[in-house]
């Protein structure tokens, strides 16, 4: 490389340094790796619902999203030397990660749904799936929640190794419902040529003490001022309506939980 | 490392559930894969290719492929047919211990059957021309001669048959049953307990084989006794 170049690049690069240190844009990670909530189109861009409410967000704060691609287990470390601002990337709001981060609101909060037969019928599950079989992964918050309060009231709870392995059975008969996350289900059962005649069932499960309080954007620990303008844009996004819009592009349901 | 081994005492029960589902699961396909596996051997030591061969295919074929990919295929793979859900054996074949069983037994009487069959052929000469200098039919020389014969001097090999299939039977795990390895899987997911969960399991798994090779070394001193070295 000649010194023309060599100065260019650095120059290139006291620029970007400068771009990063500009008060109005705000460095976002994202996955990109967990449909539908974030993906790469055919083309090369980002798309899911993470990105558009990202991008909705950033409209709404007028300020400048800059998208940056990452490892999710990298997300955290970035966050905390400074590489990015905020992780807007279906992260869920645990005690575990709140002792190294802070979090926006919820944006998001998919609860729990059985499927089952459609034409089915739960209105309370510990009454009405009494004596039939239902199927978990194990290990899952809901294998916990099956356990812990659908096994005691008289439900056969039935574990397996991958949520498609518990689909299959249901596909088959074997089980009279599955619990699983409403989006898992929809996108890779009910959505599936192996889900047809099968439905969403039932009530929300969504209790706090076994499945957490949604999925909310990571901020460095003590950045009141990301966190304060983060709320009150995901709020006005409630009311103003465009959070509907995007929803609708990639759910027939409402994921933001009560 | 400290063991946590009070969680593991309190799911005893669950344990002591996993080991009878074992020992339940391992008898039946025993028990059907010996039946099964006598007349796969008298095939395999046909001289007429037309008995020999399907035998053989059959044994190559279960031989031939992982025990776990037979289990998926007959749990799995069967009730992806609509046909197979409407037929009269759906409700056997929704049941995941009878698919269990049944590849189980499959497998199981695939190696027995080679087993016998080779025990079969080693009959020592003498003892056949012995009997055909009896006038013994055909028959009566399978009855009387050979298959018992077979039989008993395929026990020691046979033991170890038994000793794979109760390690095998671990595998009934993945078809949702709690077998012991389910029973370790459930306290370990549930708990985070893994080393204790799963060390419990193996020592049950070692109580078992400790007493099937203490049955199978009585059974060796009953009827292979004639093989013993002389002991005056």
């Amino acid at each position: 490389m000649n010194k023309t170049g060599l100065l260019g690049a650095l120059a290139l690069c006291a620029f970007s340094i400068l771009a990063h240190a500009d008060e109005d844009s705000l460095r976002i990670g994202i996955e990109a790796a967990y449909p539908p909530f974030s993906y790469k189109t055919p083309e090369g861009d980002l798309g899911g619902f993470d990105y558009d409410i990202g991008n909705a967000l950033c409209a709404e704060m007028k300020v400048k999203c800059q998208w940056v691609i990452q490892a999710f287990d990298g997300m955290i470390p970035s966050l905390k030397v400074h590489k990015i601002d905020a992780v807007l990337s279906s992260m869920s709001i645990t005690d575990d990660r709140l002792k190294s981060v802070d979090f926006s609101k919820k944006y998001y909060h998919t609860p729990g749904k059985f499927a089952m037969k459609a034409g089915g019928v739960i209105n309370d599950p510990l009454v009405d799936l009494k004596g039939r079989k239902v199927g978990v992964q194990r290990a899952s918050t809901y294998d916990r929640f099956a356990t812990e309060q659908l096994e005691s009231a008289g439900v056969e709870v039935v574990r397996y190794a991958s949520q498609n392995e518990a689909f299959l059975d249901l596909a088959a008969g074997r089980l009279d419902a599955t619990l699983a996350d409403i989006v898992n289900t929809d996108e890779s059962f009910i959505k599936t040529p192996a889900g047809k005649g099968f439905a969403l069932v039932g009530p929300d499960i969504n209790d706090p003490k076994y499945f957490g309080r949604g999925a909310g954007i990571a901020l460095r620990k003590g950045d009141s001022a990301n966190a304060t303008r983060l709320n009150a844009a995901i709020d006005a996004l409630r009311a103003n309506g465009k959070y509907q819009q995007i929803q609708a592009k990639y759910f027939a349901f409402d994921i933001y939980g009560e | 490392m400290i063991l946590d081994y009070n969680l593991i005492w309190q799911n005893l029960p669950l344990y002591l559930g996993g080991a009878l589902l074992t020992l339940k699961v391992l008898l039946i396909s025993l028990a059907l894969g010996l039946l099964l596996a006598i007349p796969l051997a008298l095939l395999r030591v046909s001289r007429s290719p037309l008995l020999n061969a399907p035998a053989w295919l059959y044994t190559y074929v279960i031989r031939g492929t992982p025990m776990l990919v037979q289990l998926f295929l007959i749990y799995y793979g069967l009730a992806q047919f609509e046909a197979v859900r409407q037929s009269l054996l759906w409700p056997y074949l929704s049941s995941a211990t009878f698919c269990a069983c049944l590849a189980f037994a499959i497998n199981t009487s695939a190696y027995s059957a080679e087993l016998l069959a080779g025990s079969l052929k080693s009959t020592p000469g003498g003892e056949i021309e012995a009997a055909r200098a009896m006038g013994m039919s055909r028959l009566t020389l399978y009855r009387r001669i050979l298959l018992p014969s077979a039989l008993r001097r395929a026990l020691p090999q046979y033991s170890n048959e038994v000793l794979m299939m109760l390690q095998t039977t671990s595998l009934a795990s993945i078809v949702t049953l709690v077998d012991i390895t389910g029973a370790a899987r459930t306290v370990s997911a549930r708990f985070y307990l893994p080393f204790e969960a799963f060390i419990t399991a193996g020592l049950i798994y070692l109580a078992m084989t400790f007493v099937l090779v203490r049955l199978f070394k009585l059974a060796e001193r009953h009827w292979l006794a004639y093989l013993a070295p002389r002991k005056h």
